[in-house]
């Protein structure tokens, strides 16, 4: 479905991405793991276009586009069909819960307000936020926050969710009700792409696993080989220094 | 203060406040609005990076700020029909003040703007907004609550900076009273009575704002 060729991306002299291929299939859910700094933000910022690439190719379902020249249409495009979820929410301060997740929707789909605010509720309700509606960015707790955040990735049903560390900001005791509506997601066969320390949540609910460092992608593997057998020797010592915490 | 005194204050007093309807306040309401969109314009010029503009907008603002109000309505009024520019009176008073608002408020403005923080701007993007619409729609109502109590300054200031108008031969409150005190020598009551006039605007002003800002905050 989405396919990603041999990104390359610096800033200044700093290499981050140094040839990244990828390759994601409908309802796939992948976790990317890796240590800090080795562009796995960067990776989803330049699949959205929020970060310009220096080259690489995007190849969705039957459209071809350059990462580095796509023209603003194209990246209106591709933004129609992808959703993300920040680290740190990122929720429109001057809106409503509910006015979060329709604002997209009534200015950027033209779509009708009442037509918005039913498609709006449904997806609060689905990350069970039916009670917080009007509640604002900060009358919510965190996990509310991000959960709003999904629900507003959710509404403008994408084909694809790119999710940056969504329970990273969280304090622990948040974390599970989010996960749990990325569990429910996924179950629901939204495909996801999901940069995250959670190894629980890549070992039990991602289907796929990457392991990426300095740029490069070092493993993908299905989740089961990737945690009992994987086939590089880099991955080897990532699990057993994870599995001692 | 003799009866002959208090009779003309009383009778001055609805000719100034009528002066303060007629000029001060449409000089003042016409000039900060135009004000504000230069305001605006030069901050989201300043924020959005384009190189040509930006340093232009610099350049304006470093002009504004560094000369005195009074000589720029001199430059624009008495100076500009030198040069074969001929402007009304009144349409250089709201020149120069808009000019002067706009310069001022376009720092307040900027750092308004970028107290808002960056990631909502990408949030914007991503729900597929396009610049403008996440602009007028998400910054610009953020900005506004940070940047009232600065830019309600500003109003309050400008009110009473229409004053310089006068020099001009535009009629307002300060014109007026010189006007009446030139024929009945009482200069002390009537500056005075120029000066409450002041005061009551600026009063209702500052009860304004005040009340804008309960209701912004309740807002939230
Ligand atoms: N806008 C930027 N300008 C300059 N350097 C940047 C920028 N964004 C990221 N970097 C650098 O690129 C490298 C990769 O950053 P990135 O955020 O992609 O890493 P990451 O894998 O997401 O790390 P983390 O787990 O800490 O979030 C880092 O060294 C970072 O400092
Ligand atoms: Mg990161």
């Amino acid at each position: 479905m989405l396919e990603i060729k041999n990104i390359y991306k610096s800033f200044g002299d700093l290499e981050v991405l140094k040839g990244v291929n990828l390759t994601v299939n409908k309802g796939d859910v992948i976790a990317i793991l890796g240590p800090s700094g080795s562009g796995k933000t960067t990776l989803l910022r330049c699949i959205n276009f929020l970060e310009r690439a220096d080259s690489g190719t995007m190849v969705f379902d039957n459209d071809t586009y350059d990462m580095h020249s796509a023209t603003s249409k194209q990246i209106a495009a591709i933004r129609k069909r992808t959703g993300f979820v920040f680290q740190n929410y990122n929720l429109f301060a001057n809106k409503t819960a509910l006015g979060n997740v329709t604002e997209g929707l009534i200015v950027a789909r033209k779509m009708k307000k009442a037509q918005a605010e039913e498609i709006g509720k449904k997806a609060l309700d689905k990350v069970g936020l039916s009670d917080r509606y009007d509640y604002y960015p900060s009358q919510l707790s965190g996990g509310q926050q991000q959960r709003v955040a999904i629900a507003r990735a959710v509404a403008a049903n994408p084909e694809v969710i790119l999710f940056d560390e969504p329970t990273s900001a969280l304090d622990p005791e948040l974390i599970g009700e989010v996960l749990s509506v990325m569990r429910d997601l996924a179950s629901e066969g939204m495909t996801m792409l999901v940069v995250t320390h959670e190894i629980n949540f890549a070992r039990n609910v991602s289907n796929q696993v990457i392991f990426m460092e300095n740029g490069v992608i070092v493993e993908q593997n299905d989740s089961k080989t990737f945690f009992e057998n994987p086939r590089e020797e880099r991955v080897k010592t990532f699990i057993q220094n994870i599995s001692r915490e | 203060m003799s009866a002959r005194i208090i009779e003309i204050l009383i009778n001055s007093f609805w000719d100034l406040l009528l002066a303060g309807i007629k000029v001060t306040i449409p000089l003042t309401v016409i000039s900060f609005s135009i004000g504000l969109v230069i305001a605006l314009f030069t901050a989201l010029v300043q924020t959005a990076k384009i190189p040509v503009l930006k340093s232009l907008a610099r350049f304006y603002v470093w002009i504004i700020r560094g000369t005195p109000m009074m000589v720029q309505l001199f430059v624009v009024y008495f100076g500009l029909p030198s040069i074969g520019i001929l402007l009304p009176a009144f349409t250089s008073a709201v020149l120069v003040f808009s000019l002067s608002v706009g310069a001022y408020c376009s720092e307040t403005v900027r750092a308004a703007l970028e107290s808002v923080p960056y990631g909502q701007i990408e949030a914007g993007y991503c729900v597929g907004m396009n610049y403008w619409q996440i602009m007028f729609r998400i910054i610009i109502p953020q900005a506004l609550r940070t940047a009232f109590p600065p830019l309600s300054n500003s109003l309050i200031g400008l009110v009473k900076d229409t004053s310089l108008a006068y020099n001009v031969a535009i009629v307002e409150i300060m014109a007026t009273a010189q006007r009446i005190a030139s024929r009945t020598y009482d200069y002390f009551w009537l500056y005075i009575e120029a000066a409450f006039i002041y005061l009551i605007f600026c009063t209702v002003l500052q009860w304004l704002q005040r009340h804008f800002e309960a209701k912004l905050e309740t807002k939230r």
